[in-house]
């Protein structure tokens, strides 16, 4: 039934679901954070493995990009998200069904469990009928959802359990306790004598009166008293509970598996659309991305730090913005300038974006275009680890060889601050030849570093800086820029103060 | 049935009323009150009320309202700080009761003594903790706490009928008129019956619906049928057709089940405990709500014997429209000097009629911050329905009244003093609307006399022409006299009397602001040995002395 999923075009493009561990980049682009919490109260869908399979396919990507324009219907999600509540509800139910030991109260739960199912699929067909979805996902998954719902076999389901529970709550009966002898009766008519005694003081009521409810247990669960107070009310009404426990034994398996997985996939979306829905709302733009396999010319505008931008707008702030581009046979991006000036998180933009771009979702920016790639390699400065022995120049070389080594022309590495330990003169002679390696290899790279000289190798290296306020070199404006690297920024009036002089009180007292 | 004392249609918040009472109980004890939920102390309270209750001293009235009673002194601060806006209708309503009140003093303290029994002796056992868990115990405690209310309600109706004809106001005629309706001889009757019945002799009957996981809902409570035998329905039972019944028996030595059955007993007993339950509530609440509105006449009937004591004149205000700008008054007494000093303090008077400024200057210990005070108070007093301790007193209703008084420096040291005084300025001119009455005592003198005098021009003269009544009280000359100069119609310059020798009447007079001349009373000081010399340590000394 996986010829109608919303995440794949189809079954061969689809990634094994065992695949529970993270790509090695995911750390240092701050990919974990992101993925955690757009993930975050959506355990019961094991979202986690569909982040950590980018896409290989620009046509895939072009499947999610439909169904993500789809999705900007706000009635549509809105759908999307009743609908996931009520299969929430409808797999709580039935595990909950399962406790209860007595067979009556069972059934019970069973036929609202149906109920509850029966009109989320209705609602769902109705909604997704009224969307008119041009996806190809969304059109699949509608036609198949269609057929469903108004077959033979979904229709008698529901009916026949919204007739048994409507029998069900029509049985009223009275209950005389008497010492420890109990009767049950058919109910006849009796008035309500609390509701006599409440009358005769009614007059002494003043206004609202907190309202006096004992509390009796809202338990679901039955003591045998009560069961054999229910087993007297079935005694009363046997036909009834006999038509409830067929009803029971012959329609236990009740749910459609392309709906289970619809379910499941479409929250992939409505999980990243909420995480970035707050950065809309602050005015940040997000875009689908032009990805393609055969250029390198890559560009974004208005990009930014999208787990930066989280915490940011959640303080009530805003993330800088940046802008790159990489024309003709420009491959590196050397990014050099003052500290904590946005180096490091203009190197991860740059990551993400490629990344987000792989799976298909809109990307942290105004207009972006990228490169399909095939792995991305990042060489963040890491903690010395005594455990392999060796010094932190060396774990830098022997890293960066290793990526070098698995490197392809379509791969995008990031690099960030390395060779820190070691002269000045160790640093550029190892950065100008790894450099040159890259250059050889025409990979897509970000480089941040202290070493001016790098940025000037060539074509291929472009340079950006980090910049600072003019006139007050203390203050960064976490803007990266395309330039060279340059290695270098009292009574009346507290009156006024207060809005208390005589034109701002006559403008404050405006009738 | 609602006591309607304070007003002729709304309710009084008086649970508001006995939330603040049991706090203000708990704080004088020394003891920790565990609050109310829910209960807000600044409930319905002017933004100002700290800053009120300062300034006029109005805990020397509440005080002298409330000798021991924490219940009138909440309900009083509450009246009194809250007020009556717009409405002339409902302060001459409560100043026709209080007229009654203040005729037939012993009827009035009789009725709140029943509500103040009623509150105060009612059983608890319906309400404790326990009891959540035992309805019947609940229900137990109902029966009696109700049995007991009845008995207030007998004496209420006993006092209705004895005291009734004495009262002439609208108020008082539709509450005792209300007592011989909804309290008479057929409900007390009705009432016992029910209290019999309630302890379900013949054991319990119920109905209820099947409901979620086919467990009972919607319990109904049925009362049992006599079970007195008679012959005709014996006769008629045995040929009657018998309905299907399903019966059990709780086995002896099932403990499980006994608590079990206790609980399906519960079910019926619960409900007739949280009927009853709520009922003995309302005929509380009942208690509670005659108890606050009458704790407020209380109240006044104390203010007044007090006043009275003190050789001050009461009279109830005369009550103008709003827009009519009229303010005059005979005799008017600072309420608060008068309670402190026990003894008979000097009125004043004075027409401002049509006047929308109101200047005081004079020589300090002269009686400009008691009229200033004794105007505020008076203006609560009349705005809450009470009477004023004056011989004859006229005004109309404001919208809010305001006060800002010089202060102390701000011991946090974050704002300089004119900082802080400008700011608590710019604050009250948040909350400013037109026909606001705004009492200035020497303010914006934390500056030099040219600076202070141009803050408070400007800020006055916005005020003024944004229709805010402005009583300041002020040392600052070139303020005084500026506005003096302009000639306003509508601006009244008052003087602290000074005789030529030096004594003070206390009296204000109607005059032109005079300087005070600091410079030269200091350059006689020092050169001309000391004549005034002890005025200014003594400054405010009179008027503060507490």
């Amino acid at each position: 039934m996986n010829s109608c999923s919303i995440l794949f075009r189809d079954a061969t493009d689809r990634v094994p679901d065992d695949r529970c561990e993270p790509p090695d980049f995911f750390g240092d682009l701050n990919l974990g954070q992101i993925v955690a919490a757009v993930a975050a109260g959506k355990e019961e869908y094991n979202l986690k493995p569909f982040f950590y399979a980018a896409l290989r396919d620009v046509d895939c990507i072009r499947f999610r990009h439909e169904v993500m324009q789809d999705l900007e219907d706000a009635r549509l999600l809105a759908a999307l998200r009743d609908f996931a509540l009520g299969m929430r509800a409808v797999r709580d139910s039935l595990a909950r069904l399962e406790k209860h030991p007595y067979v009556h109260q069972k059934e019970y739960w069973f036929l609202e469990t149906l109920a509850r199912y029966g009109e989320v699929v209705a609602r769902l067909s109705s909604d997704l009928s009224a969307a008119g979805c041009r996806s190809r996902g969304f059109r699949a998954f509608s036609a198949h959802l269609m057929q469903y719902a108004s077959s033979a076999t979904f229709a008698s389901l529901v009916d026949e359990a919204k007739r048994l529970k409507a029998e069900l709550s029509a049985i009223r009966y009275s209950v005389v306790i008497r010492g420890s002898r109990v009767e049950v009766h058919r109910y006849g008519e009796s008035p309500d004598y609390g509701g006599e005694v409440a009358a005769t003081f009614a007059r002494f009521q003043q206004g609202a009166a907190q309202e006096r409810r004992f509390k009796f247990s809202n338990a679901t669960e039955m003591n045998h008293i009560e069961a054999q107070i229910l087993d007297g009310v079935v005694q009363l009404h046997r036909e009834t509970f006999a038509k409830l426990g067929d009803f029971y034994a012959a329609r236990r398996e009740f749910f459609d598996a392309a709906i289970v997985a619809f379910d499941r996939e479409v929250q992939f979306y409505i999980a990243y659309l909420d995480y970035i829905a707050p950065l809309k709302k602050a005015g940040l733009a997000f875009c689908c991305p032009r990805v393609d396999r055969s250029d390198k010319e890559v560009h974004g505008e208005q990009v930014f730090d999208l787990a930066l931008a989280v915490k940011l707008v959640e303080k009530g702030a805003a993330p800088v913005c940046n802008d790159f581009h990489l024309k003709g046979r420009e491959r590196i991006i050397v990014v050099s300038g003052p500290n904590q000036g946005g180096k490091t998180t203009f190197a991860r933009t740059f990551g993400q974006l490629h990344y987000l771009g792989g799976l298909g979702l809109p990307v942290p920016g105004a207009k972006a275009q990228l490169h399909l790639f095939d792995r991305i390699f990042t060489h963040f400065e890491r903690e010395e680890q005594t455990s392999n022995l060796r010094g932190k120049l060396e774990d830098d070389v022997v890293r960066i060889h290793a990526i070098l080594q698995a490197a392809t022309p379509h791969s995008v590495i990031i690099v960030n601050e390395i060779f820190a330990s070691t002269t000045l003169r160790d640093a550029l002679f190892l950065g100008r030849t790894i450099a040159a390696a890259m250059i050889r290899l025409d990979v897509l790279c970000v480089w941040v570093t202290f070493l001016d000289e790098l940025s000037a190798l060539g074509e291929q290296t472009v340079s950006m800086v980090s910049t600072v306020v003019l006139g007050n070199p203390a203050q960064r404006t976490f803007k990266i820029v395309r330039q060279a690297a340059d290695g270098l920024a009292y009574a009346m009036s507290l009156a006024e103060k207060h809005r208390l002089t005589y034109a701002v009180i006559l403008g404050r007292l405006q009738p | 049935m609602k006591a309607r004392l304070l007003h002729p249609v709304d309710d009084f918040d008086w649970q508001w009323a006995l939330g603040a009472a049991a706090e203000r109980r708990a704080a004088r004890g020394g003891r920790h009150s565990s609050r109310i939920e829910g209960f807000d102390p600044r409930k319905g309270l002017p933004w100002n009320a700290d800053a009120l209750v300062a300034d006029l001293s109005l805990n020397a009235l509440l005080d002298a309202m409330a000798p021991d009673d924490d219940y009138v002194f909440e309900v009083a601060r509450k009246i009194l700080l809250t007020g009556v806006h717009g409405d002339l209708a409902t302060i001459r309503y409560r100043q026709e009761i209080l007229r009654d009140c203040l005729s037939c003093p012993a009827a009035v303290r009789e009725i709140y003594r029943v509500a103040v029994d009623a509150m105060e002796k009612q059983g608890w056992g319906y309400l404790g903790f326990a009891s959540v868990r035992y309805p019947d115990s609940m229900l137990r405690g109902a029966i009696e706490t109700m049995a007991n209310f009845l008995g207030h309600l007998k004496k209420l109706r006993q006092i209705a009928d004895a005291h009734a004809p004495q009262f002439a106001s609208e108020g008082w005629i539709a509450f005792f008129r209300m007592l011989k309706r909804d309290l008479d001889d057929a409900y007390f009757s009705q009432v016992e019956d029910h209290l019999e019945a309630l302890k379900f002799r013949g054991g319990e009957f119920f109905s209820a619906q099947l409901g979620t996981a086919n467990k009972g809902g919607n319990y109904i409570l049925h009362r049992p049928p006599a079970r007195r035998w008679s012959l005709r329905a014996w006769w008629a039972s045995l040929f009657a057709d018998k309905p299907p019944v399903y019966r059990f028996q709780l086995h002896p030595r099932d403990e499980a089940g006994a608590q079990a059955l206790i609980a399906e007993r519960n079910r019926a007993i619960g409900i007739a405990a949280n009927a009853l339950g709520q009922s003995a509530d309302h005929v509380r609440d009942f208690f509670g709500m005659l108890r606050a509105e009458l704790a407020f006449y209380v109240g006044c009937l104390n203010l007044g014997d007090q006043l009275a004591q003190r050789g001050a004149p009461i009279c109830l205000p005369l009550l103008a429209a709003d827009d009519s700008r009229r303010l005059s008054c005979r005799g008017l007494c600072d309420v608060a000097l008068a309670l402190s000093l026990g003894r008979r303090v000097v009125g004043n008077s004075a027409n401002a009629d049509g006047k929308d400024l109101i200047i005081i200057t004079g020589s300090n210990n002269g009686g400009k911050s008691t009229f200033l005070r004794g105007l505020g108070l008076a203006q609560l007093m009349m705005q809450s329905g009470m009477f004023v301790a004056a011989e004859a007193f006229c005004g109309c209703l404001c919208n809010g009244v305001f006060t800002h008084y010089k202060r102390e420096e701000d011991a946090r040291m974050e704002s300089g003093k004119l900082d802080e005084e400008l700011g608590r300025m710019s604050e009250i001119v948040d909350h400013l609307a037109p026909h606001s009455l705004m009492l200035f005592n020497e303010s914006f003198a934390a500056t030099n006399e040219r600076e202070g005098s141009e803050i408070a021009r400007q800020a006055i003269s916005a005020l003024v022409e944004r229709q805010v009544r402005v009583l300041c009280v002020t040392h600052l000359y070139e303020l005084a006299h500026g506005f003096y100069d302009e000639g306003l119609e509508n601006a009244l310059f008052l003087r602290a009397e000074r005789l030529v020798d030096g004594t003070r009447t206390f009296r204000l007079i109607e005059g032109e602001p005079l300087a005070t001349s600091f410079g030269e009373d200091l350059y006689r000081r020092i050169f001309d040995e000391q004549e005034d010399g002890d005025e200014i340590e003594n400054e405010k000394g009179h008027a503060v002395a507490r």
